[in-house]
């Protein structure tokens, strides 16, 4: 059975309040049965130096991506780890870690391209569970075992690939939500460190830049409705039927934003191109765009 | 080559099951040591090691031949902090040679690819590079002076 909603009234006005829970609500109900806690963070360590008591660690890198292919994981992995976390089919998971909840909102993406119904996030994170002095523990817990179902995993509606967004270009809007030094080309490679793992800097023609961190106050928590609209609709420009593709390095910071867009805002044809520039900066012949350098054509993927 | 110290906090590592890593790395974390007062009070004597992705800072000083190391990384940064821990334990007090002889793969076979993303990992190159590389320079500007 689903836990009950948040009836916060900031969150009342999003498209979808059911995928969001204040900290105060969290506190109130983080021993209910059906409810599962889950941390995600950037810093694979952060979990252990403390977490709200009660939450499992659910790790971006060992846990939700394949440990040989550049993929997630399959339908059967998906399931052992749902239930190793001691999470059912039904159960309510709220999710929340560090960074802006980057790797919540990740982890967020991934159970829903598994059809897990019930996710949430946790509205601010760990750095406002935390600032508020609300209780921390050190103790891991040891989940029971529970069946989950082993259900495959959808790539066709979140989730966009190379190919997808080569067509996408020209056609709808394209969100570049890194900083505006990858998006413009500066970032990349400084001399002897390569940094981002990217072969060219730049971004995909066509794409808009909008840093995630436009839609986040400073306290971690997603701006209000209308200060959200204003971005993405106003400014940017989306229409509420508009065929939507988000990107950063390797599809974390994005998911932050598709969530915005596919949760808060509610529009309903948003994806996720995971494979980001750390796909699109090494592949051979894909178009980029950079200032200073003549636009692309049309043709240059051919 | 690494220094004896290094050799064995790697073979540590190596030899230990993929939980106990993690907690090994937690360990040389909170057992980095503090910034001793003259940096805490002059922060601009630390260099920022940008390829890390959360604020790090890195001070080398050499007395007599041995390279010493001093680090600041914030707690909620326990990872990076991991590695500055380790780099603490394994290299400070080497000599200037033993230093720039120590080779970068050292963190792969730690095992800890399997732990931290190699895109991650990158971060404890980064600090050895840069830590190298003010040797270097000290090195090269005592000889000079």
């Amino acid at each position: 059975m689903p836990a009950p909603l948040d009836n916060d009234q900031k969150l009342a006005r999003y498209a979808h309040p059911e995928r969001l829970v204040t900290t105060a609500w969290l506190a109130e109900h983080a021993s209910d049965p059906g409810i599962v806690i889950a941390e995600s963070d950037e810093d694979v360590l952060l979990y252990e130096t403390g977490h709200i008591p009660g939450a499992v660690k659910i790790d971006w890198h060992a846990d939700l991506n394949d440990q040989l292919t550049r993929d997630y994981v399959d339908a059967e992995g998906f399931a052992r780890l749902m239930s190793s976390k001691g999470i059912a089919r039904d159960t309510t998971v709220v999710l929340y870690g560090d960074n802006f909840n980057w790797w919540a909102a990740y982890a967020l993406w991934v159970c829903s391209l598994f059809g897990h119904a019930d996710v949430r996030l946790l509205d601010g994170g760990r750095q406002r569970w935390i600032a508020e002095g609300r209780p921390m523990a050190t103790e891991v817990p040891t989940p029971t075992p529970t069946e989950y179902p082993v259900v495959p995993r959808d790539d066709t509606t979140i989730r966009a690939f190379k190919d997808d967004v080569l067509a996408h270009i020209g056609t709808g809007p394209l969100v570049d939500v890194r900083s505006p030094g990858e998006y413009s080309g500066e970032l990349t490679h400084m001399a002897d460190y390569p940094q981002e793992g990217a072969l060219r800097a730049g971004h995909i023609p066509t794409a808009h830049s909008v840093p995630w961190r436009r839609a986040a106050n400073d306290d971690g928590t997603f701006r209000p409705l209308d200060e959200l609209q204003a971005i993405y609709l106003e400014e940017l420009g989306i229409r509420p039927g508009d065929d939507v593709v988000a990107y950063c390095r390797i599809g974390e910071r994005s998911s932050h934003t598709w969530f915005v867009l596919t949760h808060l805002l509610g529009l309903p044809n948003v994806r996720n191109y995971d494979g980001s520039w750390v796909e699109w900066g090494n592949a051979v012949r894909v178009p980029i765009e950079r200032p200073g350098y003549p636009t692309p054509t049309s043709g240059a993927a051919a | 080559m690494l220094p004896a110290a290094l050799e064995e906090i790697v073979e540590d590592f190596r030899l230990s099951p993929k939980q106990m890593r993690l907690e090994m790395l937690l360990d040389y974390s909170r057992g980095l040591p503090p910034l001793p007062d003259r940096y805490a009070d002059a922060p601009e004597a630390l260099e920022r090691v940008e390829e890390c992705q959360t604020p790090f800072f890195v001070g080398v000083e050499i007395h007599d031949d041995r390279v010493h190391l001093f680090f600041d990384a914030p707690p909620e940064a326990p990872t990076t902090r991991g590695y500055a821990g380790i780099l603490a334990a394994g290299l400070d007090g080497a000599s200037v040679s033993e230093i720039l002889e120590t080779s970068p793969d050292f963190a792969l076979s730690m095992g800890l690819g399997e732990l931290v993303s190699p895109l991650r990992l990158r971060g404890m190159s980064a600090i050895l590079a840069r830590i190298k590389r003010q040797v270097v320079t000290q090195t090269r500007a005592t000889a000079d002076g």
